[in-house]
Formats: C-alpha cells, structure tokens, sequence
C-alpha cells in the first residue's frame, strides 16, 4: 500500500506525465471542456423550465418527475445507447452529461422559487411590477441562492462522471482510468482516480466560498 | 375621493367575499374597514388597486373607472402598505422605498434621493438606509413599509391591517406617527383591521362589515359608538363601548382648582412646576417614596381623565398646560359628571334623530366603572 502511495507521488508530480496529448494538463482541460459544456446545455434546459414552473406554480409534478427520470437512469447505460444509435461523436457523452445534470438544476431552481415568500410576490405586484418585472427583480434574485446550489451541484456530478467520455474513445482524466484498467496499471487508474475526485472537490469549494460571498447579506 | 357602486366579488371556489358594496371614501380622510376575519375588508381593500378583481359592479377613484386603466400604472399611484410589511428582502431599505419611483423612470438619482427624504419622514435614521430589512426591528420594518408606500406622492393609500404584527407599544408609536403624517400629508387613506381601538383611534369614518362581506354600518367614530345599526355592530364594538365614546371628547374647559393645602396628600412639583407625584403625609418624614401621577392636558380625553381619577390616591386629577407646568385639579366627581353629561349630548350630536339604542349595546351598570356615564351609555337621549 505504502509503495502504491508512493508510486502514485511520482506519477502525479513527474514533469513527463504533465506534458503532451496525453499529459495531466492536457487531459484536465478536456476533462472541463466536455463538463462545462455539458453544464451549460443543462442550465440551458433546465433553468427556463425550473424558472416557469416556479413562477407559473403549473407544470411541477411533470417537470420534477421527468427530470427525476434523467437522473435515475444508469448514466453508462444511456451513453451506451446513444452511443449505439448515434455512432461515434461527442453526443453521447453530452446527452448523457445533461440528463445528470438536468435534474438538480430544475428541481433546486423550482424549489427556489416556491421558497419565495408569496407576501414578497404579492407586494410586488401591489407596488406595480408587471409580471416579468416581478421574475426579475424579485424572483430570480430571491430564488438565486438555490438556484446557484442546483448549478453547483449539477457541476459537480458532471466532472465526477465525466471520466465516460473515455469509455467512448474520447479524451478527459477518465483516460487514464480506462486505458490503466486495459494496461492493468493500477498507478495510472489511482491517479486518474484522485485527479477527478480532487477536481470535483475543489470546485465545489471555490463554488461553494463564491456563493457565500455573494449573499452575505441574506437573511439566515 | 373613492366610490364603490354595487360592487360584488364571488371567489372561483363560490364563496362571496363581497355582497354588494356600495361605500363612498372621502378624499383626504381616513376610512377604516372594521370587522372578523373573513368579512371582505381586506377584498374590499385589494379591488381598490385591482389586486383583486371585482365580479360585477365599478370602482371610481377620482372619478375614474379603475377598470378603465392598466392594472400595473393604477397601482404605481396608489401607495399599497401591507401587514408583515412585505419589504424585499434582498434589497437594502433604501432601494425598497425607490421601488416605484424607480418603476416609473424617475433614475436612480432622484430616485435614491427622494427615498432618503421619506426616511426622515417616517421618522428612521438616515443610515437604516443602507441596512437590510431582516436587520431593522418589526416597528422599523413597517415604517419603511409606509415610506415606501408614500415614494411617488400617491394621493391615495392603502393599508391592509399595518400595525398588526407589532406589539402593543409600537403600535401606538405607530398609529401617532400615521395621525402626524396625515396631518401633514392629508392624503386619501383607506386602512384595514380587526381592532376596533385602533379603527377608533385613527378614522374619520368606520365601516363595519359582516361575515359574507356585507357593509352592516358606515359612520364616524362618534356616530358608531353612540348608535350602531344593529346588536352585530353593538357587539362587535365590545361592552366598552361607552368609554370609547369618551376617548374621543377632549377634557377642554373642566373647571380646575387649586391644590388644596393639607390634608394627606402633597403634591410634589419639579422645576418649571411639572408635578412629580403625591406624596403620603401620614407615611411620616423624609422624602417617602412618591405616588405617580399622570398630569392631563386640555386636548386629553375625558377617558384618560377617568382612568387618571381612578386610580389617583385622593382622587384629584392634575392638570397642566401644553409646557407641562401645574394649572390646577379637578376632582373626581368633577370629571365623573362631566363624563356623564359629555356622554349623553355626544351621543345626541350624533344620532339625531335620537331612537331607543338595541338591546344588545346595553350593559349592567356593574360592568362601569362610571356610574356618572351610565345612563348615557345607552345611547341617545332618555
């Protein structure tokens, strides 16, 4: 175990392993590309739907479930079908990326926006906002923390799962895992392994400080 | 000036909140919708800036059908104050009360200014400002309710129960300070809530209404008091119905006297003769401790004078002038009789013709604490 430590320390830190096509650096900025973009699509679709069915109240129980649905399926399942049925491209891996994604945005979303206090709506629409006005300058704002945790948390789960795009031949840090399991090189899978999990972890955080900071002045 | 003709509101669920209102507002008044929950005042309150929308019949405001008008420009020029105060939580107090100036496109600028203005007028510090609405205290929290209801200069306000979710020393700071700002402001205002106190304290006129949203009566405080239309009316305004009517006539010319000397009870005065209490001449020497004593001044109610006699140890109210400084007593058979008499020709003033009151507004003799006003509770000339 000490050895395999060891051997690890000198795979991640060794000049060689962080330069080239298959380099550590390289590999990681694949690793984000794919995420981010699979985020955004997410956000994309499932920010508009979160936001409607908050505002609106209709809708929910339909929204909620079918994006439960995305986050209930095996994620290796779907890409294996998309996979089939599409053929070789990045679309698989995106499709499957976003429908883990899609549901913690639009229930967080949701659920920010049912948090909003129906007196604060009220006396928006008493002072004279029009219905948009009211979403935008009341809603959204007050929904914003929640909202910003189901983005998050979206985010997180893609970079922890993004490692796929590798089992389809495409780049990112789960090259590593996959191409250690074919070689049988338990150094190069242990170091895919943290570099993700480390990724993840440190996002979070950076994310998580981010939105602390932003509303500072919220009440508890 | 605020005109309702046979207006009616039947909610989706079939419930009828309002049954055919018809209720003229007076302009630069205070009108109070008085009743138990559930009796349509606060529906009544919302159609009048379309918050709620009526089933049949017209509002006027200013001689303009309200429905003649974009929903979203009506309610910018009315000032809407609610219960719980329904500030924006994310935004700081000074930019809760640019809400409708900021909506109307005054800028930023001005917009920032004039809220700042209305800061002081509603009597908060200038650097709550910046603060937060969690960060201010629930009195705090309405006062900037009202600024902002008052941002863009509406001739018209509503208020739906505003003073409700404080406590009960705050919610007289508050009513002072809304009768203060009439004075000054005189603006159309229509407020809501259950108190019928506090309906007494701050209307011009009272309407009462009943559960199903039916208007039951609509008069002056006085004119409630000495006459209710109905025992619902005469029961809803409570077995202290009498002494409310006395809250409301000043103690004006009661003759006083001077202080007499000797007896048990010393008068204490402090500088610029403000009286301090009464002290115990039996109690011995020194400077035993002092009996408090709430001196009254002419615009004081002959309530207070009552209740001030009540409880002074010789029976003596004290008197002073708007300085504070000691002009006489008066006794408290004095204030009782003046009660009595104060009572029964306010209640004529206000119900001419006079008719036997309902049997429901009347109450044993035991139940008050004024004999002198009893007969006179009943309303109307015997």
């Amino acid at each position: 175990m000490g050895e395999l430590l060891m051997d690890l320390g000198a795979w991640l830190t060794s000049g060689d392993q962080w330069s080239g096509v298959d380099g550590i650096a390289n590999r990681l900025g694949e690793h984000l590309e794919y995420s981010l973009i699979a985020t955004v699509i997410a956000a994309a679709i499932a920010l508009p739907t979160g936001l409607l069915i908050g505002h609106t109240g209709r809708g929910a129980f339909l929204a909620i479930n079918l994006s439960s649905f995305g986050r209930a399926l095996p994620t290796v399942g779907l890409i294996v079908l998309v996979f089939l049925a599409s053929g070789l491209s990045m679309t698989p891996v995106y499709v499957s990326l976003v429908a883990l994604a899609v549901p913690s945005i639009v229930t967080n979303t949701y659920a920010g926006m049912r948090a909003v206090d129906p007196e604060t709506r009220d006396a928006a629409r008493g002072q004279g906002m029009r219905a948009h006005q009211v979403l935008l300058r009341v809603e959204i704002p007050l929904a914003l923390p929640l909202i910003m945790t189901g983005l998050r948390l979206a985010l997180v789960q893609v970079v922890a799962t993004a490692t796929i795009a590798a089992y389809v031949s495409f780049g990112g840090l789960g090259r590593y895992v996959f191409d250690g399991l074919a070689q049988r090189d338990l150094v190069q899978v242990l170091g895919g392994a943290v570099l993700v999990a480390a990724v993840a972890l440190v996002l979070d955080l950076a994310l998580a400080a981010l939105q602390r900071a932003l509303f500072v002045n919220r009440p508890a | 000036m605020i005109e309702f003709r046979a207006v009616h509101k039947r909610f989706a669920n079939g419930t009828t909140a309002v049954h055919d209102l018809t209720l003229s507002m007076p302009a630069g008044g205070i009108t109070v919708l008085v009743g138990s929950s559930g009796c349509g005042k606060t529906t009544t309150l919302r159609m009048i800036n379309r918050m709620v929308e009526p089933t049949s019949g017209t509002i006027h405001v200013d001689g303009r059908d309200i429905c003649s008008q974009d929903a979203a420009l009506l309610r910018r020029s009315i000032g809407y104050v609610i219960q719980q105060s329904g500030l924006f939580p994310h935004r700081t107090v000074l930019d809760n009360i640019a809400t409708v100036p900021l909506l109307l496109g005054w800028g930023r600028r001005k917009a920032r200014t004039r809220a700042a203005e209305l800061l002081e007028t509603v009597g908060l510090a200038h650097d709550a400002g910046k603060r937060y609405p969690h960060q201010l205290s629930g009195g705090q929290q309405q006062r900037v309710g009202v600024a902002r209801a008052l941002a863009a200069d509406p001739p018209v306000l509503l208020m739906d129960e505003p003073f409700g979710a404080v406590d009960p020393v705050v919610r007289t700071q508050l009513q002072d300070e809304l009768l203060r700002l009439q004075k000054e402001l005189d603006k159309t205002i229509v407020f809501v809530t259950h108190d019928i106190a506090e309906a007494i304290r701050l209307g011009d006129r009272i309407a009462v209404f009943r559960t199903g949203g039916r208007l039951v009566q609509c008069a002056t405080p006085a004119e409630l008091l000495a006459r209710p239309a109905d025992p619902f009316v005469a029961d809803f305004l409570g077995a202290e119905r009498g002494l409310m009517l006395l809250s409301l006539i000043p103690l004006g010319d009661l003759p006083r006297r001077p202080v007499p000397e000797g007896g048990r009870w010393e008068l204490v005065l402090g500088p610029g003769r403000r009286p301090k209490g009464w002290r115990d001449r039996s109690a011995g020497d020194g400077d035993g401790a002092l009996l408090p004593v709430r001196p009254l001044r002419d615009g004081d109610s002959l309530l207070s004078a009552l209740n001030e006699s009540v409880g002074s140890p010789c029976g003596l109210v004290v008197r002073v002038d708007t300085e504070g400084a000691l002009t006489g007593v008066t006794s408290r058979e004095e204030v009782h009789d003046r009660a009595g008499t104060a009572h029964a020709s306010a209640a004529r003033a206000a119900s001419a013709p006079p008719e036997p009151a309902p049997r429901a507004g009347d109450h044993p003799p035991v139940a008050d604490p004024a004999p002198a006003s009893a007969p006179g509770t009943t309303g109307g000339a015997p």
